[in-house]
């Protein structure tokens, strides 16, 4: 599902390699971790993955797709078989939990009725029935992952991607979103 | 499905509109000033073209035939090569007597008194096709053999066409840099809209969603804009001609110069605007969001 070959990563603004000459190979079904100190490269690797960015030099494979060579009319097919959990959420502040969750169908193209029926399901997967009409907000920091966390699954992808899921919660709360993640 | 899609984007374009209500109104009214100026020039430019015309009209070039020469022998001659010039619309031969007549009509008779026909020469009155070239075509008939003089209202015409040619060359240029200063603020409206939303942006791009999908609320915005823009402008413009137009016949008199109606131009001046408005509103909201479409 990934593969990156030989990957180096340094940044425009910067002299150092963020990450240099990586390979590894995550394949499907797998359920794989990273770690490492703050700054050793953890978010530059999602980053390559979602293509938010390029490699210096190296490939990334993501799902079949060759970001570097994929064509950049093709690149959202891509990042349709992606569900991305960011390290700060990035929820939209003005949106209910809903509307955020169906905001990620609807502008794939979902039609209503779909949406109508799929987010409570996820909402509900990941334990957020009766939040629905909240904002980012008025909710505790886990409740905000775990809109990040239905929203990455809403349009059912083939492969979670989730940057430091753990990094701001206690550990009975780590624990139970692993599980989550796990389902 | 398709439907309630484009529902929710056109949507999203009006709501774009009127969080950014001053901006919106900033633009829409900066069109409509732009379209305005642009909409006066060319209509001075189609009305000098009228006037042009109509001194076509009514300056014939004279060409005065040879004494030696009777009527049958230049209308017969003469007449076919005049016609086979290039910038000829049309020739009519006017014969010495035919000349009296339409010049006594014209003025007092008594002034005629004492002169006979012998003072009016055979002539031909010709109308030219393009007016601005009446030097030349002036010099080729008084080469023609058995044409001894010819009349021709050049200076007149020449200054008109100067003044023509000036108007025209400054409402180019004034609809050029118009329409730069119309794109420009059309697009920094909208790229306010875009950094209000740059937030959604960025999930919109990362769960997936098309360019065209992320472009197509802002084109909406602009389109919207450019169309209300380039519909009051019409208005505007419509009312500020028939004001400017019943002055002008006011204070110089009807028969003096005659003004292209609005009745006439206003399908043209309609349809441009329109168009003019929503090429601005588009091309400002693709250069808007160009950027975030990058990554
Ligand atoms: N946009 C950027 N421009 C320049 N350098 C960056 C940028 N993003 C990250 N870096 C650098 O790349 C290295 C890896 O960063 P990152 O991938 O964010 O680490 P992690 O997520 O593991 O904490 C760091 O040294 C960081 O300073
Ligand atoms: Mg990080």
């Amino acid at each position: 599902m990934v593969q990156m070959n030989n990957v180096t990563m340094v940044y425009e603004n910067s002299d150092v390699a963020a990450l240099d000459s990586v390979s590894l190979t995550i394949s499907e079904g797998e359920f794989a971790f990273l770690v490492g100190p703050s700054g050793s490269g953890k978010t530059t690797i999602i980053k390559l993955l979602t293509g938010e960015i390029m490699p210096s030099d190296g490939e990334v494979i993501v799902n079949g797709f060759n970001t570097v060579k994929l064509k950049r009319r093709k690149m959202p097919q891509m990042r349709r078989t992606l569900g991305v959990i960011f390290q700060d959420f990035r929820l939209i502040d003005k949106m209910t939990v809903y509307d955020n969750v169906a905001f990620a169908m609807r502008v794939v193209g979902a039609a209503n009725k779909e949406i109508r029926e799929r987010v409570p399901k996820v909402l509900e997967l990941v334990g957020l029935e009766g939040r629905e009409k909240r904002l980012p907000a008025e909710l505790s920091g886990g409740e905000q992952q775990r809109v990040a966390i239905a929203r990455a699954l809403v349009n059912n992808p083939t492969m979670i991607i989730a940057d430091e899921p753990t990094g701001n919660l206690d550990p009975v709360r780590s624990l139970e979103l692993m599980l989550l993640l796990e389902k | 499905m398709k439907l309630n899609r484009y529902g929710y984007l056109i949507g999203e374009g009006f709501r774009n509109i009127f969080t950014h209500c001053f901006m919106s109104f900033a633009s829409v009214t900066i069109i409509i000033a732009c379209l305005i100026v642009m909409g006066i020039f060319s209509l001075l430019d189609i009305n000098i073209n009228q006037i042009i015309d109509d001194i076509g009209d009514q300056n014939q070039i004279l060409a005065y035939v040879d004494e030696d020469m009777t009527a049958q022998e230049a209308s017969a001659k003469l007449q076919t090569k005049l016609e086979s010039l290039d910038n000829v619309a049309s020739v009519e031969f006017v014969s010495r007597s035919e000349a009296r007549e339409s010049f006594m009509e014209k003025y007092d008779e008594s002034l005629m008194e004492g002169i006979d026909d012998e003072v009016f020469r055979h002539r031909f009155s010709i109308q030219l096709i393009d007016l601005s070239l009446m030097d030349e075509t002036k010099a080729e008939i008084e080469d023609v053999d058995g044409i001894v003089k010819v009349n021709a209202p050049t200076e007149f015409a020449d200054k008109f066409i100067s003044v023509r040619n000036v108007i025209s060359i400054v409402s180019l240029a004034l609809i050029v840099i118009l329409g730069f200063v119309s794109l420009f603020i059309m697009s920094n409206t909208i790229k306010l809209a875009t950094y209000g939303r740059r937030e959604e942006i960025a999930i919109m791009k990362m769960v997936g969603a098309s360019n065209s999908f992320i472009r197509c609320p802002f084109i909406v915005e602009g389109l919207v804009l450019g169309v209300v823009g380039g519909g009051l402008a019409f208005l505007a413009q419509w009312g500020l001609y028939a004001a400017l137009e019943a002055k002008i016949v006011e204070s110089l008199g009807i028969s003096f110069v005659e003004i292209v109606p609005f009745a006439q131009v206003w399908p043209f001046v309609l349809i441009t605007f329109l168009a003019v408005g929503i090429l601005v509103g588009a091309v400002g909201g693709v250069i808007a969001i160009r950027n975030y479409l990058k990554v």
